[in-house]
């Protein structure tokens, strides 16, 4: 049985001061194994936000409906973490409490809770600033946080939106490394949002392909390549087919939103 | 050379900060001292010295600063109190909102010293009455500045509460609170400034004691420098205060300057 269930989700925003309606997402099905590293990769503006923040349960679709382990999804809850790209820890609360807010949101005892909070630091690599505030932090340190945040409810599927989309390439390529170690080890169902193309292929076992506004499945391509996976993979030529097939999917739709 | 958004070094910053109180100062006692303007219309900052001096170790002026202080912290700590619940609770429920924002902003425009007649009425010319005038004139704008910073709370830190599995509950009290407290702060000491102007006006009338008294009664016997001095008093007390709530709000909140 999937996991993650998509059953002719789409979304239409009401239209702005009478203007016509405008629809964000056409109908889309999607079945996620357990524990599949799925990445959706579609032009800005292609509603992949939206089917996201949908799973999250952040926003209603219009239509169809998401199910998770067989449940429908209707509002959002700690069985699915969330990373968004904006950095959004908590600035009042310290490394530790952010990490720690949501066991502390369901009363787990404190005990517990530092323990837990303990070994996600540490799985980040952020021992030494526990007791550091958000804004002390770099852009990066601050995603691991929100990363470790979203991953100590132990989610049953973790979402991430364009995570590492503000940071610099060198940090970014970090931090791709860094969650897919992550995920190797530990394997969750992972669903990541993004339109870098490398990004999306040395993620993912799977990637979906988004069509420009409205936003719909153009392909599914699945990514074969072994784990563990290491940077230098990026440049091997199997990386490389994919990723000029990929381009060619992406570029058609690009160019439709750009009307070029 | 003048370059525009230039910063200014901190030694010269309180040099030429100074420097405006010296020529201040000095430019009163030119037109005082030399004979530019009556005695009767204003005091010179010798005499004003004398008459502040005077009031102080003769007439127990220090208990009108005492009664006057109070007053103010009394009247605005009872409308924090009031004010802020309301607030937060018009900020984060739009319910709320929509049932009070109306009457509170037409409440907000009702001058505070237009209702010590009706006050003294009400309250007699009592501390409470003058403590119902800071009252007056500081809650409806606590509640409306509180009740829009809380409205403008992060989408995005409510949103990762709510997937981090926070109630609705927990959204107000752990995100909407938390994330608004230094604004809140800020908030009430920028109407501490205002309650300065609402105290004196409400011992301006009605009352035997205070700076607004003293000031009042120094005009029927045209003591300007007595006048001058409380004047300059309310402005020291003003400027300590808010030292002292900017620290404190420092101290409280350290992760909003960090």
């Amino acid at each position: 049985m999937s996991k993650l269930l998509i059953e002719g989700v789409s979304r239409t925003f009401a239209g702005v001061g009478g203007g016509r309606p405008v629809r964000a997402l056409q109908p889309v099905d999607l079945a996620v194994a357990a524990n599949d590293f799925i990445t959706i990769l579609g032009p800005s503006g292609c509603g992949k936000s939206t089917l996201l923040r949908i799973v999250a349960g952040l926003e209603a679709p219009s239509t169809g409906r998401v199910l998770l382990d067989g449940k429908a999804v209707t509002r959002p809850g700690p069985d699915r973490g969330m990373v968004f790209q904006s950095y959004t820890l908590f600035p009042w609360l310290t490394v530790a409490e952010n990490i720690g807010f949501g066991l502390r949101e369901q009363g787990r005892p404190e005990r517990e809770r530092k323990e837990i909070v303990a070994s996600y630091v540490d799985l980040v690599g952020l021992k030494g600033f526990e007791n550091h505030w958000p804004k002390q932090l770099s852009g990066g340190m601050q995603q691991r946080t929100a990363i470790a945040r979203a991953l100590a409810n132990d989610p049953e599927i973790l979402l991430l939106d364009e995570p590492f989309g503000a940071l610099d390439n060198q940090t970014r390529g970090l931090m791709q490394e860094l969650l897919l170690g992550i995920w190797e080890r530990r394997k969750k169902t992972v669903l990541f949002v993004t339109h870098d193309i490398e990004e999306a292929i040395f993620m993912a076992s799977r990637v979906i392909v988004m069509t420009a506004r409205p936003g719909r499945i153009k392909s599914d391509v699945p990514v074969d390549l072994p784990h563990p996976r290491h940077y230098t993979l990026k440049t091997s030529p199997e990386f490389s087919a994919l990723k000029a097939q990929l381009t060619e999917d992406i570029r058609v739709e690009a160019m439709r939103t750009a009307q070029v | 050379m003048l370059r525009p958004l230039h910063p200014v070094a901190p030694g010269t910053r309180t040099v030429l900060g100074i420097a405006f109180f010296v020529l201040f100062v000095a430019f009163w006692a030119w037109i005082t001292l030399g004979g530019h303007v009556s005695r009767i219309f204003l005091a010179d900052p010798l005499s004003m010295l004398k008459d502040g001096w005077r009031l102080l170790v003769e007439d127990h002026f220090w208990l009108d600063i005492l009664i006057t202080i109070w007053r103010v912290f009394g009247g605005f700590v009872l409308a924090s109190i009031v004010a802020v619940p309301i607030g937060i609770a018009m900020g984060a429920w739009k319910p709320v909102e929509a049932f009070l924002e109306p009457f509170v902003s037409f409440a907000r425009y009702l001058p505070a010293s237009a209702f010590i007649p009706l006050l003294i009425l009400w309250a007699g010319i009592g501390e409470f009455e003058k403590l119902l005038v800071i009252f007056v004139g500081s809650v409806f704008q606590i509640i409306l500045i509180v009740a829009v910073k809380v409205g403008a709370t992060r989408r995005d830190l409510v949103e990762a509460a709510y997937t981090l599995g926070a109630t609705d509950n927990g959204i107000v009290k752990r995100v909407i609170m938390p994330a608004n407290a230094p604004e809140i702060a800020e908030t009430l000491r920028l109407v501490l400034g205002w309650a300065w102007t609402y105290v004196i006006v409400a011992e301006l009338i009605g009352s035997s004691s205070g700076i607004g008294y003293m000031i009042i009664n120094s005009q029927s016997r045209l003591a300007t420098g007595q006048i001058i001095f409380g004047i300059i008093v309310i402005g020291l007390i003003g400027l300590l205060s808010d030292f002292a709530f900017k620290a404190l709000n420092r101290w409280l909140f350290p992760w909003s300057l960090a």
